[in-house]
């Protein structure tokens, strides 16, 4: 049979899912006339999205800037550590313990500390990048020390110097597990910047969505609660479809991560 | 680390001959004795297999040719390239020597020509001059058509095509191959057999070819080294004096059939020792 239909039912049933629960939550609400302050009705959850879009998109704005930069911070960080761990064992042996209790160490912990001691928007996108470089350091790392030992052979052979060896051998080679590790940091560096704008709790025009939670629950403003909560959910699921759309588009000749099956 | 032994000792290397190795050991670091103490010289433009059972250190032998392992002891010496007009490489052996892998060991990440073009990249080798020698190497094996193709969309054979003709795009004087036709199917091992002999006998190269198959050797070689195993010594030296050009005739004659017989019973003394399978 096609892979079509198979596509088709599998984009159909989650989304069927969806339609159920929020037709369920809406008569849920409706039947038991549960106050907004209680449970707010989906569609009083999108009136609120549609009212509030000018003060909720300013947040999402700013939050999404945090990721981004947590982001960036992470991917270069993470990919310039792991080949300078790979070109030195003595610095892999000293540093990467302390990637590790960095890694290990609840963010939400830390966040407190680093906005005593940093300026708060610097806080926030080290939070994010906190969180979000682990992944593309081990993987990165996993990444270059998985080259083939014969090509590695071969660029000996051909006297290759340790440049043209990074960059012909071990980079392209580390190129799917560096896609991987960026994947993951997309989506921790959003939590990551959550976290600490929770933790920051400043007011005013700069503060990003999770900060409008938080201050939403003080009012006891459900709506937006939940308003809010739909966008953090959405940013989520577009940053990780960007990084898994890159992914397949820089691997899809020859890496069988994005190859089809019966290919 | 074991302390490299002379790696090109030019002045122990009578003329005529492409690698001389004499007494040479190689004992890995976890103390398994791989090889040795081993000698073999090839001529020039010879072709000579190494046959003996898995893990007799064929490969190994081969690997300290080609300088991508130092011997425990003994010296390897490897003639210098006769082309004196070829481009300087970043010094060490490889510019006169072109090694093929058990595995096609091509770049997955990028096309056939690419892959070819490697050793000329690492040399730095004007890109034009290159452009020239990678089409000329791959319309060698057969496979000028495929040049934008990836590596995986070619067939086993295909690849291994690959691999002899990036291996051959820096005109190498020697040619070391690592059981590169063990993973095919005997249909395409025989067409690739009969095109690297059509290869060896227009180009004259010195090839080194290490193989598990009697068939293969002989109807490859001039010279079959048996080897024994653990450590890896020469057991016994077979010379093929079988008319040249060898084609499929020879593989189904008399003569051939004597001489697999012969090397085979000087195998059996390896497998001795070895549990069946």
């Amino acid at each position: 049979m096609g892979s079509r239909p198979l596509l088709l039912l599998r984009i159909l049933l989650p989304v069927v899912v969806l339609a159920a629960g929020i037709a369920a939550w809406e008569l849920v609400v409706r039947l038991n006339d549960i106050p907004p302050y209680v449970l707010p009705a989906p569609s009083v959850v999108f009136q609120t999205l549609i009212s509030d879009w000018p003060v909720l998109s300013q947040s999402l704005l700013t939050t999404l800037l945090t990721t981004l930069q947590g982001f960036l911070a992470a991917a270069i960080g993470g990919i310039v550590l792991a080949l300078l761990f790979n070109q030195s064992k003595w610095l892999e042996y000293s540093l990467f313990p302390y990637a590790v209790i960095l890694q290990v160490t609840p963010v939400i912990a830390i966040a407190p500390l680093l906005l005593i001691y940093l300026p708060q928007q610097t806080a926030v996108v080290a939070c994010a990048w906190i969180v979000a470089f682990f992944p593309v350091l081990s993987n990165t790392t996993l990444g270059l020390n998985s080259v083939d030992r014969n090509l590695a052979g071969l660029f000996q052979l051909y006297g290759a110097s340790p440049l043209q060896t990074l960059a012909y051998l071990k980079l392209p080679a580390a190129l799917p597990y560096i896609l991987g590790g960026l994947r993951i940091a997309g989506g921790l560096s959003l939590i990551g910047a959550v976290v600490a704008e929770i933790a920051a709790g400043s007011a005013g025009a700069g503060s990003g969505l999770a900060y409008r939670i938080a201050e939403s629950g003080y009012r006891l403003n459900i709506p937006r609660m939940f308003a809010a909560l739909l966008l953090l959910s959405a940013a989520g699921i577009v940053i990780y479809a960007l990084l898994a759309l890159t992914s397949h588009l820089v691997l899809r000749r020859w890496h069988e991560s994005a190859l089809g099956k019966d290919n | 680390m074991a302390e490299p032994a002379a790696l090109s000792d030019l002045g122990a290397l009578r003329a005529g001959l492409a690698v001389s190795l004499r007494g040479v050991t190689k004992v890995y670091d976890n103390g398994v004795a791989a090889l040795g103490p081993f000698d073999l010289d090839v001529r020039k433009g010879e072709f000579v297999s190494l046959l003996g059972p898995s893990g007799c250190g064929k490969s190994t032998a081969l690997r300290l040719i080609a300088g991508l392992s130092a011997p425990s002891s003994g010296s390897v010496s490897v003639a210098r390239p006769v082309n004196a007009a070829r481009p300087a490489a970043a010094g060490g052996a490889g510019q006169s020597i072109g090694f093929v892998f058990q595995e096609p060991t091509l770049m997955p990440w990028t096309s056939v020509r690419e892959n070819v073009r490697l050793p000329l990249k690492l040399s730095h080798a004007p890109a034009q001059q290159a452009a020239v020698r990678v089409s000329a190497a791959l319309t060698q094996v057969g496979l000028a058509d495929f040049a934008d193709a990836y590596p995986r969309e070619l067939s086993g054979g295909m690849k291994m095509r690959v691999s002899l003709a990036r291996a051959l795009v820096t005109d190498p004087d020697i040619l070391l191959m690592d059981e590169p036709f063990a993973a095919l199917d005997e249909i395409t091992r025989f067409r690739l057999n009969n095109d690297l002999l059509a290869l060896w006998r227009n180009l004259r190269k010195t090839v080194i070819f290490v193989t598990h198959s009697v068939f293969e050797s002989v109807y490859l070689s001039q010279r079959v080294i048996v080897m024994s195993a653990r450590p890896g010594r020469i057991g016994a030296e077979f010379h093929i004096d079988a008319p040249e050009p060898r084609a499929e005739e020879f593989r189904t004659s008399a003569d051939y059939a004597g001489y697999c017989r012969t090397v085979s019973s000087a195998l059996a003394p390896a497998y001795q020792g070895q549990s069946v399978g």
